[in-house]
């Protein structure tokens, strides 16, 4: 956990005192909406369909057991009893009351929570790999630098009113969880054949309308210049990033028509300008953000404990630890993933009663610490093995231990026309719809790993271009269709998906999707081989011929 | 929030109504003939042209302390007189999420 300064909790509690004005001075018609609205999207607050939406922070996706009893509190007392957890390991509540937002945003800032820079055209919440710390074969704890930028970009004035928001993400390992190669700037940390820490840089990654996968502009940056360098390329995209049209304004548009070689060139310029100034980290300041991190006191524990073995004979508890249960960097420990994804489910969401239970699992089995994924799950990320037991049975009355991490029913979904204004199409009931279809845990195992993401519009807020099957929802005469692309990831091979054929109506999606599983069931040269190896190896066409044969 | 140059453009093909959010909840409201507001789309003025469309599209705008982000919504009159959504997005909006809420309301 990181522990926040004076400075910290003083920006964030006068952030609330200047919001609770501002939402004083709407409700009494001193400011108009026009006015007002800037400001609320600088604190993360949207209007829906229904009501305004709040979205809340969660750095580097890592939360405290106290901060989580905060969410659930909010959930329960100012919403209606649950958030939604984002691919960009934020929170958000849907029915939130602008009256009451202040008074949400107080009770949040006494644990260090804030929505600052959650929404509006500046640095978004700085993302990481929700194993960060405890993944075996790390670098370094990634969030040390996730930290690092945090607090150089929040409030950066220069960068508050950039073209359109900015995105970072940051990975330490070989396994790419953090989804860096579809952000605006992303890092993979690596060490340099002088065994130097820094960071390959990509940028111009991004899904939407005109989704691009992420382009290396310089292979290593020393991690003392990685400030100035992100902040080279912001001054880039400042400049020369366009205004005037919404849907060219990502740094993706500026870097494919300048082309990364002149880009890079741009920012090597504007870098000299900058490198070896203020911006230079020195190794106090980096010691300084480390030693704010605190890891938990680690016992020496067996690699496998009797209680793991004598678990080991029941085969419910053996698929939920072999599908929900990761090696951990210390022996005799485990990163233990929650699926939000239940069957019949909104992929995403917990309840006030979930979030406060998973604090308290956290006490007991996680030195109080949580973490949020992209993919829309939790993780406990300090477990002792011989507990696993414990926590499996704990977390199965919770429904919080469906065994299908990574399989074809742990879907990323966003809000879709259930709740959100730019949607054309409903997200949820499909991912729900396809939950119960395959609700088989034995047959989701068979099928192996299958990442399905699905958007209720063009934005792509449910990351389908990346996903091994992707759903998107359009509008036709008034109608839900949905397009499908396969072939999509999002990992450190990441590739945008391939249209399939013209869009299915809502009441066949379920099927084309079944149509295409059986497809690759039946394609593939040997179970080993997974969905998206199989597009890869024979490409659409197979499965193009499957789901559109016989409609 | 429709801008004067965009109400100039409008162009209603059946009877319409203005919805907007209210400002301090958001809740889903309807502007009414008696120049309020209701939370119940039954209670909503219909208009049938353009030029009465654009006229109570104006009177709602102009209510920004109580509204946010007006707009003309189509409706369908049953032959019972019942107002009903004109599309999946009005349904929505008047009858609440198509799926069951994780923590029932």
């Amino acid at each position: 956990m990181y522990a926040y300064d004076e400075l910290d909790r003083t920006l964030i509690n006068e952030r609330v005192e200047e919001f609770r004005d501002q939402v004083k001075r709407r409700l009494s018609g001193e400011l108009t909406e026009d006015e007002f609205k800037l400001l609320r999207l600088q604190n993360g607050v949207y209007l829906q369909l229904h009501a305004y939406m709040f979205r809340v922070a969660i750095p580097y996706g890592t939360l405290s057991s106290k901060q989580l009893r905060a969410l659930a509190h909010v959930a329960r007392r100012y919403d209606r009893g649950y958030g939604h957890f984002t691919t960009r390991q934020n929170i958000q509540f849907n029915w939130i009351k602008l009256a009451e937002l202040p008074d949400a945003l107080a009770d949040l800032a006494e644990v260090g929570i804030h929505a600052m820079q959650t929404s509006g055209n500046n640095m978004r919440n700085v993302t990481s790999d929700q194993w960060a710390g405890v993944a075996p074969g790390e670098v370094e704890d990634p969030r040390i630098w996730s930290e690092l930028l945090r607090q150089h970009t929040t409030l950066h004035p220069e960068f508050s009113f950039l073209p359109r928001k900015f995105k970072i993400a940051i990975t330490a390992s070989d396994h790419d969880r953090a989804a860096i190669r579809i952000h605006d700037i992303g890092l993979r940390l690596h060490k340099n054949a002088d065994g130097e820490t820094g960071f390959e840089v990509l940028v111009g990654g991004g899904l939407g309308r005109t989704p691009f996968i992420g382009k290396t502009i310089k292979p290593f940056v020393h991690g003392r210049d990685i400030l100035s360098y992100v902040e080279a390329i912001l001054r880039v995209y400042n400049q020369y990033g366009r205004r005037d049209n919404i849907y060219k304004a990502r740094i993706k548009i500026l870097v494919h028509e300048l082309g990364i070689e002149k880009f890079g060139k741009e920012v090597e310029e504007e870098w000299q300008q900058l490198r070896d100034s203020a911006l230079t980290l020195d190794d106090a300041a980096i010691e300084e953000v480390r030693s704010r991190f605190s890891y938990p006191a680690y016992e020496k524990l067996p690699h496998m404990p009797d209680e793991l073995k004598q678990a080991a004979h029941d085969p419910v508890f053996e698929r939920w630890r072999k599908n929900s249960v990761f090696p951990h960097k210390v022996q005799g420990y485990s990163i233990v993933t929650l699926s939000l994804k239940p069957v019949g489910g909104p992929p995403g969401d917990a309840t006030a009663e979930q979030m406060d239970a998973i604090a308290d699992l956290a006490d007991r089995y996680s030195f109080g610490e949580i973490r949020v994924g992209h993919e829309q799950n939790l993780a406990l990320p300090h477990v002792a093995k011989r507990d696993l037991p414990a926590l499996w049975k704990a977390l199965d009355k919770l429904e919080l231990a469906t065994p299908n991490v990574n399989l074809v029913s742990d879907i990323i979904a966003c809000p879709g026309l259930d709740y959100c204004s730019l949607a054309n199409a409903r997200s949820i009931p499909i991912a729900q719809e396809l939950t119960r279809r395959f609700a088989n845990h034995d047959t989701a195992g068979l099928i192996g790993r299958l990442h399905i993401n699905i958007s209720g519009c063009i934005n792509a807020c449910g990351h389908h271009h990346v996903g091994h099957i992707g759903i998107l929802g359009v509008e036709k005469n008034g109608e839900e269709f949905y397009q499908i692309t396969i072939g999509g990831r999002a990992d450190e091979s990441a590739a945008l998906g391939t249209l399939i054929g013209p869009s299915v109506p809502y009441a066949e999606v379920a099927d084309v999707v079944e149509d295409i599983v059986e497809a690759y069931l039946a394609l593939r040269d040997s179970p080993d081989e997974l969905f998206i190896d199989t597009v890869k190896r024979l490409g659409v066409e197979p499965f193009r011929e499957r789901v559109y044969a016989t409609r | 929030m429709t801008s004067p140059l965009e109400q100039k453009k409008i162009r209603i093909t059946g009877p319409s109504v203005v919805t907007a959010n209210r400002t301090r909840d958001g809740v889903v409201i309807y502007r009414t003939a008696q120049r309020g507001w209701s939370s119940r789309l039954a209670d909503a003025a219909i208009v049938r042209t353009s030029d009465d469309a654009r006229a109570l599209l104006a009177e709602a705008v102009a209510d920004d302390v109580g509204a946010i982000g007006a707009y003309i919504a189509p409706v369908e009159i049953k032959d019972n007189g019942e107002i009903a959504p004109g599309n999946l997005r009005e349904h929505i909006r008047s009858q609440g999420v198509t799926i069951e809420l994780p923590v029932p309301a």
